[in-house]
């Protein structure tokens, strides 16, 4: 057997061309997301099947009285997005980091100059642009196939989109921080996952909810996220308020996170 | 010779576990230094505070003349790591793994090149949920090299190999060795380490118990003899002891153990027969490489009272 492992970079990486490791291990993790099958089924796949429920059922063709021409469909697309949202990061990004500390890959990716923020940040990265593909999709799935028109303010709908998945990816590395099993952490995402939603209309929309609930809707990090797509989506910019609570809670659960998370 | 890797006076607990009592050892560049003991003894502990991923509670480390744990960014470049268990996603592919991990380095090892020599060039694109477990073992050697480390450390090098991946892997390590980068060998193989280390450390119980090559380990062991009997009579310890040819005298129970060099036996058997005692349930271990590991870390740990017959042998295993 002979020996030969000297650098030759030029086997490794193309004529001058550096090769980030962030830009790698996003791009490995990219691919792992889709072999998973997890994240696109859950994240990306449940939300427009239930996009093409709702749009098939008559009753949300109907004109929601007092909305200026909104249908009942219409008025659910800010919650499916914030679902969309809220799957990938309360479920595919704490169950990946969960297993992966479980089965010692962050402990071995720790011997390496990988560097913990890149080796999250690969993480963050494939479950935003995750999101992007996912939001982009149940738009233009909504336009084309049941004339649910854009949202009327766009560059509004775009920074709540950023707002919201900074808090729902923050809630998943609380959700991995905090879970030290991939059981734990899944049970740990349920039990947000459901209080979440319900405070973000997926059940009982929010400008039906009596009065104090719906106090305690716009104080929840996805109630706030509705609210805001919601007025990107009838074309006026979101309440500072909104924004702010979002920012709030991001901030919060990433400091958290930030404290409690375990490489091993 | 300059020491690649210094460590002082290290102590680590778990609770209430002692796992590593007060270790210490350096590392000459360019050799292959093995830690080896039985199960439990402390060596993962050990090697891990030398790769930063555990605090000692007390003492120091310091490796290529960098803090484990102070200078991670420069450490993890020049110092490659086998752990004794880690695994990879289950989806990524071998040649993936490579690619990726030699993209962390900055001046990485040609991974193709690595992959071919650890035999793993037919599964490159086979995911590591369907490696087989000596295949994943390759696996983790190679990402220990792709970086092109200084030092290397390996924990449980070979464990879970088959006897021939065994020795092609021994054969690699010794071309890794000959290129000039140090490598620390974890290992409760005896054969393994007389065949690749230059020295060898002993530890059991958290301690070192000698460091020393391990051809001299096997001359002491060689030489050595242990005599096991029970007495019809008592007597003073010193009766044996004071014999030139015997080294230690030991009583468990009615047993006496006693080891010396290779002419202790007779010089026992005529000293009892001259006092009128008879060695009933006579019985002589030759020593072997393994016996003199069990002898010497018996003796540092077991507060003296003699390992029973092959006791520790298993837990060697
Ligand atoms: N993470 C841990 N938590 C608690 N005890 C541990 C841990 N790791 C090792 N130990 C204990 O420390 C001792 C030394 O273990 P280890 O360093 O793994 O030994 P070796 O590698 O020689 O088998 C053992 O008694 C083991 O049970
Ligand atoms: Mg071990």
């Amino acid at each position: 057997m002979t020996v030969s492992t000297q650098a030759h970079p030029a086997a490794t990486a193309g004529p001058g061309a550096r090769r980030s490791a962030l830009a790698q291990l996003t791009r490995v993790e990219f691919r792992l997301f889709l072999r998973e099958r997890v994240g696109p089924v859950w994240g990306v796949g449940f939300p427009i099947l239930l996009l093409v429920v709702f749009g098939s059922i008559p009753s949300f063709k109907k004109v929601l009285d007092g909305s200026g021409g909104l249908t009942v469909l219409d008025s659910y697309i800010p919650v499916l997005v914030v679902m969309s949202l809220a799957l990938l990061g309360f479920v595919s990004l704490p169950l990946t980091l969960v297993n992966y500390r479980e089965r010692g890959i962050l402990r071995r990716l720790e011997t390496t100059p990988a560097g913990r923020v890149r080796v999250l940040g690969a993480q963050l990265i494939v479950n935003f642009g995750m999101a992007v593909v996912t939001l982009a999709v149940l738009l233009i799935v909504a336009r084309l196939a049941y004339d649910v028109p854009f949202p009327g303010q766009f560059g509004a709908w775009v920074i709540t989109a950023l707002f919201a998945s900074a808090v729902v990816l923050a809630m998943g590395l609380f959700v991995a921080s905090i879970g030290s099993t991939a059981r734990a952490a899944a049970a740990i995402g349920n039990v947000l996952f459901y209080p979440m939603m319900f405070f973000s209309g997926l059940w009982l929309p929010i400008p039906a909810m009596p009065e104090t609930l719906q106090h305690v809707a716009h104080a929840f990090p996805l109630g706030a996220a509705w609210e805001s797509f919601q007025q990107a989506a009838l074309g006026s910019w979101p309440p500072a308020l909104a924004l702010g609570t979002m920012a709030a809670w991001a901030v919060a659960f990433a400091v958290i996170a930030g404290r409690f998370f375990r490489w091993e | 010779m300059t020491v690649v890797i210094d460590v002082q006076g290290l102590h680590k607990e778990y609770g209430t576990t002692v796992a590593v009592d007060d270790v210490s050892f350096s590392v000459q560049e360019g050799e292959i230094f093995g830690i080896l003991g039985p199960n439990g003894a402390g060596k993962t502990t050990t090697v891990e505070c030398v790769e930063g991923l555990r605090v000692p509670d007390r003492g120091s480390v310091s490796v290529l003349g960098l803090d484990p744990r102070r200078d991670r960014a420069e450490l993890t470049q020049v110092l490659g790591v086998q752990l004794q268990d880690s695994q990879m996603p289950e989806r990524l592919k071998v040649a993936e793994a490579l690619d990726l991990y030699s993209s962390f380095y900055r001046s990485p090892a040609d991974w193709r090149a690595l992959m071919e020599q650890l035999g793993l060039a037919d599964k490159a694109t086979t995911p590591f949920k369907k490696l087989s477990g000596g295949q994943k073992q390759r696996l983790s050697i190679a990402l220990a090299l792709v970086g092109n480390p200084r030092v290397a450390v390996l924990d449980e090098l070979t464990t879970g190999l088959d006897p021939q991946a065994r020795r092609d892997t021994w054969e690699l390590i010794e071309g890794v060795r000959d290129r000039g980068v140090t490598i620390v060998l974890v290992s409760h193989f005896m054969e393994e380490a007389e065949r690749l280390c230059d020295r060898v450390a002993l530890i059991d119980s958290g301690r070192v118990a000698v460091i020393d090559s391990p051809a001299a380990l096997a001359e002491r062991a060689v030489s050595e003899q242990r005599i096991q009997f029970r007495p019809t009579a008592s007597f003073d310890d010193a009766l044996l002891a004071s014999l030139p040819e015997v080294t230690s005298v030991i009583h468990r129970g009615d047993v006496v153990v006693v080891t010396g060099n290779a002419d202790a036996l007779n010089a026992v058997i005529s000293v009892l027969a001259r006092n009128q005692i008879v060695a009933r349930q006579l019985r002589v271990d030759q020593g072997s490489l393994e016996d003199a590991f069990l002898e010497l870390t018996g003796r540092g740990a077991r507060n003296g009272s003699a390992h029973g017959d092959g006791q520790g042998k298993d837990e060697l295993r």
